[in-house]
């Protein structure tokens, strides 16, 4: 008897333990020998970058080593005109695609989770197709379709909608549909499980009580599925941000959003802590967001109450 | 007086199944109506086709003069509460029972005056600002009703109102509802599957089987003059005793079975040697210990003797199951008027049934 209740102790511990050990190892850990190596300066070395902590050394070479740190970094992309454009460009072009994104997915999970139900698999299946092959080679496959020659000018010329090929790829557009076409699944996936959990009668009863279908629509289907757009929406957001492939391989040297700043950086200059850095300024514009909308939440329901 | 709402040979199908087959039906104003039913029976659908949210493959449905074909149901004056009261989760007390009232436009202050009014007729005048999911079920169940009743629809429609709660509060809620018609004077419509729910709270009730009427009449009518066997059956309990018709007379018919002779009171045209079935409820039956002389004498009607199986006990009442010497069971139902240690009446007691000529229904259907 005492061994099953300590048992069970243990198992739900563990059960906690899991995920928080998880966090710690692959996120917390990582995250701060990141913020270390962004306070740190860069230097032709064995790993680029001083002061490097080394317990060997004895304390006070610790201490020394403590004191070297500094937030020269930080200032640099304060300063820099180049970086604060960086994180704007990929500020716009996350906040335009999720944009589109939620236009264009929002009425394809609302056909979705109205389809017949047989229907429903097979259709949420053909959302996650393109899954199947690898992401690098439908991004390639864009540039084929795209570039002067491609298949897009051919057709367009073959249908005399345009005389000469017009230049699609290292765009800005080419950028935005490559990421809406990577995201879409992303989005439409939490917006069709918000949609499809919507109780018809519910609708009915906006009816009855003189609500026509486009009322109904926006007084009861989208404050029922918010939790579903801002799901969806972050799902989008936060990695459009950090987006490294898609504007390296479809757009330009004007279309350098903070992920290509960032591996240029880190690849090019060799600049660990300046590189470092802008990682941790992404994340605190990344964390934010989501911070303020979580308060908000917590306070509606402390509202509710 | 012209019917508030008329089906006029309303047929609906869906797929290769008849919901509702050519029925025909009126229901007046200020009714409390009841459509009464087993799950299947069409009941549902002609609320929901009288709410709009069907529509008939064939004949009509008028309300008071207006033909609804085509009438979308944002455009209809009735107004439903559902089964699963579908309130909408995201609004509170006040914003669902004012749902209705904004899709009018009506003036600000008049809406926060219809949800204050409404608010104090189902009495939760405190609870406005809550969420559905902070409210019990019987709450819920009010804010479901107040908000059909806030446009002041010229039917509400009631859908199971009270199938959802617990029996307690079920049948105080009942007294409540028909309590809140009377003062509206408004038609209600309400659909249930519980004929004690429809016996007290319905002016007159449509009792339904597959798809069609099988009898309209008020509460007493429909369990003392049942028309058919399936309407007995349906609502309440009763005894069929099948026989032969043996004699008819001014007034009343003999009918004959092995062992038994029933005297029915009944002006139902039948004839000599036509089969039939005496309808007899429970209650209607005196159970005794004594044989009286004419039944020794071997002339006796409506009434016979046998041995008690088993006794029901339900609280206010037992029913006792009955072996006729013929072998024939009978239910006969008592109130148990004295504790259980002053009843007589136990199992394997020799008793004598009896009942009076107009205790019986003669049914040839």
């Amino acid at each position: 008897m005492m061994t099953a209740k300590t048992n069970r102790h243990w198992t739900a511990r563990l059960a906690i333990l899991l995920p928080y050990g998880w966090l710690v190892a692959f996120f917390l850990a990582p995250f701060l020998i990141i913020l270390k190596i962004s306070l740190s300066q860069s230097a032709i070395a064995q790993p680029p970058y001083t002061p490097v902590f080394d317990l060997a050394t004895g304390w006070e070479s610790l201490k020394d080593a403590f004191s070297a740190l500094s937030l020269d970094n930080y200032a640099s992309i304060v300063t820099d005109r180049f970086y604060a454009w960086s994180y704007g460009k990929s500020l716009q072009v996350a906040t335009v695609s999720t944009a589109i994104l939620l236009l264009i997915g929002y009425p394809v999970a609302y056909a979705l989770a109205r389809a017949p139900r047989r229907w429903q698999a097979t259709l949420v299946l053909l959302v996650v197709l393109p899954f199947w092959t690898s992401f690098l080679i439908r991004v390639y496959a864009w540039i084929n379709i795209l570039q002067h020659d491609g298949l897009l000018n051919q057709a367009l010329i073959a249908l005399h909608v345009i005389d000469h090929p017009v230049t699609w790829l290292a765009t800005d557009q080419a950028v935005y549909l490559g990421i809406v076409y990577s995201y879409f699944p992303f989005m439409v996936l939490p917006l069709y499980a918000a949609l499809e959990k919507l109780d018809d009668t519910l609708l009915e009863a906006a009816a009855d009580l003189g609500a026509p279908p486009w009322k109904a629509f926006f007084a009861i289907t989208v404050p029922l599925s918010l939790p579903g757009i801002v799901a969806g929406a972050l799902l989008c957001f936060i990695p459009i941000m950090g987006e490294f492939v898609i504007p390296d391989l479809l757009g330009s040297s004007a279309t350098a959003m903070i992920g290509q700043t960032l591996w240029m950086e880190f690849f090019a200059n060799r600049d660990w802590p300046v590189a470092s850095a802008l990682a941790a300024v992404l994340l605190v514009i990344l964390v934010t967001p989501i911070m303020i909308y979580r308060r908000r939440e917590a306070r509606q329901i402390d509202k509710a109450r | 007086m012209a019917p508030l709402v008329t089906f006029e040979r309303i047929t609906k199908r869906f797929g290769a199944f008849t919901a509702v087959d050519d029925l025909t039906l009126a229901i007046n104003e200020r009714e409390f109506f009841a459509l009464l039913g087993p799950s299947g029976c069409g009941k549902t659908t002609l609320l929901r086709l009288l709410a709009g949210f069907e529509m008939p493959d064939a004949g009509r449905v008028v309300l008071e003069t207006q033909d609804l074909a085509g009438v979308p149901p944002y455009r209809r004056p009735v107004n439903m509460m559902f089964q699963s009261y579908a309130l909408f989760p995201h609004l509170t007390v006040a914003g669902n029972i004012a749902f209705g009232l904004k899709q009018d436009a009506l003036p600000k202050g008049e809406i926060a005056a219809r949800v204050d009014e409404m608010l104090v007729l189902v009495q939760l005048s405190g609870l406005a600002g809550r969420r559905p999911d902070q409210l019990s079920g019987g709450q819920r169940q009010r804010v479901a009703l107040a908000r059909s009743l806030a446009k002041r629809p010229k039917v509400l429609l009631l859908d199971e109102p009270l199938a959802a709660l617990d029996r307690k509060l079920r049948e105080e809620t009942r007294f409540e509802l028909k309590d809140l018609q009377q003062r509206l004077a408004t038609s209600f419509v309400i659909v249930t599957h519980d004929q004690d729910e429809a016996m007290a709270l319905a002016d007159r009730i449509a009792v339904m089987d597959r798809g069609r009427i099988a009898q309209v009449g008020t509460p007493t009518e429909i369990y003392e003059q049942p028309s058919s066997r399936w309407v007995a059956n349906f609502v309440g309990n009763v005894n069929l005793i099948e026989g032969r018709v043996a004699q008819v007379y001014p007034g009343f018919v003999t009918i004959e079975r092995e062992g038994l002779r029933l005297r029915v009171a009944q002006a139902e045209a039948v004839a000599p040697g036509m089969s039939a079935w005496a309808a007899l409820r429970p209650e209607k039956i005196r159970i005794a210990h004594d044989v009286p002389q004419d039944a020794v004498d071997g002339a006796a009607e409506n009434g016979a003797s046998g041995v008690i199986t088993d006794i029901g006990y339900l609280g206010t009442l037992s029913i006792y199951k009955v072996r006729l010497d013929s072998g024939l069971v009978l239910k006969a139902a008592a109130m148990n008027e004295s504790r259980q240690a002053a009843r007589t009446v136990r199992v394997n007691d020799r008793v004598w049934l009896s009942w009076t000529p107009d205790a019986t229904v003669l049914l040839t259907a």
